[in-house]
């Protein structure tokens, strides 16, 4: 029942092609970052929406809350350095 | 099962939602917020001085419901600016910081947070319903 960081991530690993996701939460209010090729080109809301729809109706009752950061691979992205993904290897 | 013939809630939340230049859905009211998230969200709009509707989603669950369903986002806050969703609390925070906010609200930046303008009554869309 209850949900930890680490389903959050392999769900949305496996849901968005290519993409990394470094999860952390409490079991209620979560805070994800979430770097995917896929993301290139899109507004945020349609960047957060690709991950919104993996959780669907969870969202807000099972997940009270997903607090979002979304970014494409090798973007210079300078807010919030501290949350940046660790580099991790990942064959895909 | 949804009610195709006459939708009188989502019909009020489109019409809030065309009818103000700024207007943010979320829990609690500005003065009151039930939620740190859209608490942060008001303190940011509140920080740049910028008039905005406040819709409370709590009281009707049926508020949120519909709203979701017609901007396609699962949670509150909601920030609409021009009739146009521009995110929930992380969106905005980001926005706010990069400053791409400003430009959409059409604002300066500030370089902090001054008094409160007076704001317009929060909007009761559960009221014009009942």
């Amino acid at each position: 029942m209850s949900v930890n960081p680490e389903e959050l991530k392999a769900r949305i690993e496996a849901g968005i092609p290519g993409a990394r996701a470094q999860v952390s939460g409490d079991g209620a209010h979560f805070s994800a970052v979430v770097e995917a090729p896929a993301f290139a080109g899109l507004s945020r809301i349609a960047q957060h929406k690709l991950v919104y729809e993996i959780f669907g109706a969870e969202l807000g009752d099972r997940i009270h809350a997903l607090s979002l950061k979304t970014q494409v691979p090798g973007a210079a992205e300078q807010v919030g350095a501290a949350a940046r993904p660790a580099q991790k290897e990942e064959a895909r | 099962m949804s009610d195709q013939a006459s939708n009188p809630m989502r019909e009020a939340i489109q019409e809030a939602i065309g009818q103000n230049h700024v207007i943010l859905f979320m829990k609690g009211t500005p003065e009151a917020p039930a939620c740190g998230f859209s608490a942060r969200t008001v303190a940011i709009l509140q920080s740049l001085e910028v008039p905005f509707a406040a819709v409370d989603v709590l009281p009707d669950p049926r508020i949120r419901q519909e709203l979701s369903a017609l901007s396609g986002w699962p949670t509150i806050p909601q920030l609409f600016i021009d009739g146009e969703l521009i995110g929930g609390c992380d969106i905005v925070t980001e926005m706010y910081q990069s400053g791409e906010l400003q430009q959409a609200l059409g604002v300066a930046a500030k370089a902090g947070p001054e008094p409160e303008q007076p704001q317009a009554e929060p909007l009761s869309i559960e009221n014009r319903l009942s």
